[in-house]
């Protein structure tokens, strides 16, 4: 034998680290495999797909734009899946948000007032809560399993914007498109640069991480949180209300999701529009398992499945690859994530052609 | 509503129930060796895309319905290597299959979107097929109706009354004494991801051959994950997910019911019905936590450590 796969101890801290690194490696790897079965060059593949999207100022400011709401959605979703609330739901409670804000916002298509703007924000940020609200309450008094009451509110939620698109929040003078009127200035997003899209939702997103760090590492709740998470019933002997925390959790990543939603359609889109978000909600859940559940690395990871949005954007205009490339390194990358972290709880011993290596007992 | 009426809604409620059932009873086999496998969505769309390639190049449907198959067990490959070999955490392999099973049939079958396909025709069986309101549904179905129907005897019969049904019970409620009298439960477990893997490849591979025959960038509209929710709405029983699958089928096809009706109800409020049907089932059935402990195998998600 070669190799030889031990149980470590204790999960290695470093491992944890890298093999979010490895994982991207070999996602990079497959990309350029995949660009040379497409028949392209696979250094201009990954040139095109990774750095030239973000070559200019433009591309960095949409980098940001794209982020911002990944970035929100996934620092709600790192909160559950450290509490061990596996909510899947960010997609629905994102496109609730939006539903909810644009619903709001087309009631101050006139005004001017400068309350508008926070009074949709906060809207969006409670449908999103709204939405989040029924699986916890589901999970806390009915026992109801929690992922497939998040997935199936997806779809609806899907559903309903559909309808409100295409029925009440329809605009009348829009030669019956399935869009909801331009929003007026008072309810559009600032942008934080004159000339870029880059708007206020990505602060938003930021201060949101801030605040999970805050939470989660600095605060009685977070660590309740942590130890529900780590030991359920650690943390019921403890004393912790673990209802109380499962409702918590879910209702601050409805607000995030929420917010995402209401940023979308009230900065880089402007209206209603059928297709709020392309799949914004399930990235997310794979840059919380990349960014470790951690704010930095969430961020990291926001950044990086923005980038492969843009790329596949580009990977389209500029080699007239398949856009749904993005989506398949998406999961690549949490293939290999998932693959790599055996190697947080085992070790692989190389052990040469030697065969009198002594074998370790467990 | 007149008979008619009925006679082509049970038949229609057959129809939408048959892909439901036949992942559902990949995902029972698969969770009564104790493996929570929630990339059913994956592979159905991996099993929907190959089905219509297969078919659509070769113009044989039968060719598309084993390549179906045989895609679904390779998506379900991928997925037993996580969550068997590397003891992955089998809910977030399961969801890493199912996002990666959106892409990848997205990626692939870019070349098909659109393309028209004759689907597979009715077997109409004289005789039998006019009976009075059931005679269609269950009688004048397409070859793969019938072989959900065939399936299912095969599925009940295999976990009620055969030894290798036993196996696979003894392995996904007790592990370690299944070590004990010597199975392996790896390799139990395996065949079972695997039966799951070409059931789902199966029912994705009925709806872009034979539902509808076309394919479509996610056209599964989660009903990988409705087939997830049946098997708990079953309580891992084989008999009910009949039942619940053509259940599901009718809260899926209530516009049907509503035209019969005269109701005029916005089609994509009409379109959430099977979710929330879902939604309402899980909770009616989930709430008694005794009968969910009762009925689930033991073992089931937990992963296996084999013991040197």
């Amino acid at each position: 034998m070669l190799v030889n796969v031990e149980r470590r101890a204790q999960g290695s801290r470093t491992m944890a680290y890298m093999s979010p690194v490895l994982a991207m490696v070999l996602t990079l790897f497959t990309g350029a495999l995949l660009f040379w079965i497409q028949e392209q060059n696979p250094l201009q593949g990954l040139y095109t797909f990774f750095i030239l999207p973000v070559a200019d100022l433009y591309g960095l400011s949409e980098l940001g734009v794209k982020a911002a709401p990944i970035l929100l959605c996934a620092a709600g979703l790192a909160v559950c899946f450290r509490a061990n609330v596996w909510n899947i739901g960010a997609e629905g409670q994102l496109l609730m948000g939006a539903l909810f804000g644009s619903w709001v916002a087309l009631q101050f298509l006139e005004s001017t007032s400068g309350w508008a703007m926070p009074l949709v924000l906060l809207s969006g940020a409670l449908g999103g809560m709204c939405w989040a609200a029924i699986p916890a309450i589901l999970k806390n008094h009915f026992n109801t399993n929690e992922i497939l009451t998040t997935i199936m509110l997806n779809y609806v939620a899907l559903n309903l914007l559909l309808f409100g698109v295409h029925g009440p929040l329809k605009d009348p003078d829009g030669f019956n498109f399935p869009e909801s009127a331009l929003f007026s200035e008072a309810t559009t997003l600032p942008v934080l640069i004159e000339g870029y899209r880059l708007h206020l939702g990505a602060l938003l997103a930021l201060l949101a991480v801030v605040a999970v760090w805050v939470v989660l590492s600095r605060t009685f709740i977070g660590f309740q949180i942590r130890v529900l998470g780590m030991d359920s019933s650690a943390a019921h002997y403890a004393g912790f209300r673990e209802k109380k925390l499962v409702l918590l959790v879910l209702l601050f990543c409805g607000a995030m999701a929420g917010l995402a939603g209401v940023s979308e359609v009230t900065g880089p889109i402007g209206q209603l529009v059928p297709t709020v978000s392309p799949g914004y909600g399930y990235s997310a859940i794979i840059v919380a398992f990349l960014g470790r559940l951690h704010p930095v690395g969430i961020v990291l990871a926001s950044l990086l499945m923005a980038l492969v949005y843009m790329g596949s954007e580009m990977g389209q205009i500029q080699m007239g690859l398949p856009l749904a490339l993005g989506g398949l390194f998406q999961g690549v990358l949490l293939f290999y994530l998932l693959a790599c972290d055996f190697l947080i709880m085992y070790r692989i011993r190389w052990q040469g052609f030697a065969s009198n290596v002594a074998t370790n007992e467990a | 509503m007149d008979i008619d009426l009925i006679t082509n809604i049970l038949f229609a409620m057959v129809r939408t129930g048959t892909p439901l059932l036949l992942v559902a009873m990949g995902e029972l086999i698969c969770e009564k060796s104790g493996v929570l496998n929630l990339g059913q969505e994956g592979m159905m769309l991996m099993g929907a895309m190959a089905g219509f390639a297969v078919a659509f190049v070769s113009g044989d449907l039968w060719f598309g319905v084993l390549a179906g198959i045989l895609t679904g067990m390779l998506m379900s490959l991928l997925f037993g290597f996580l969550a068997l070999n590397l003891n992955a955490n089998q809910v977030a392999s399961g969801l890493a299959l199912t996002i990666f099973g959106a892409g990848l049939s997205a990626y692939l079958g870019g070349d098909f979107v659109g393309k028209p396909l004759t689907g597979m025709e009715a077997w109409v069986i004289p005789g039998l097929s006019s009976i009075p309101l059931i005679g269609k549904a269950l009688f004048a179905q397409d070859p793969l109706v019938y072989l959900s129907f065939v399936m299912f005897g095969v599925v009940f019969f295999f976990v009620y009354h055969s030894r290798p049904g036993l196996i696979l019970k003894a392995v996904g409620e007790a592990p370690e004494s299944a070590v004990a009298v010597g199975l392996s439960v790896i390799r139990v477990r395996y065949l079972a991801v695997l039966f799951g893997g070409a059931m789902a490849g199966l029912g994705g591979a009925y709806l872009s051959l034979a539902y509808t025959p076309l394919w479509s960038d996610n056209m599964t509209a989660g009903r990988g994950w409705i087939a997830l929710a049946l098997v708990v709405f079953a309580s891992w029983r084989v008999g009910r997910l009949l039942l619940g699958a053509y259940l599901f089928g009718a809260a899926s096809i209530m516009h049907l019911v509503m035209q019969g009706l005269g109701v005029s109800v916005s089609s994509n409020l009409l379109a959430t019905l099977p979710y929330l049907a879902t939604i309402v089932v899980l909770v009616l059935l989930s709430s008694n936590q005794a009968r969910i402990k009762l009925f689930a195998p033991m073992s089931l998600g937990k992963p296996f450590h084999k013991t040197q």
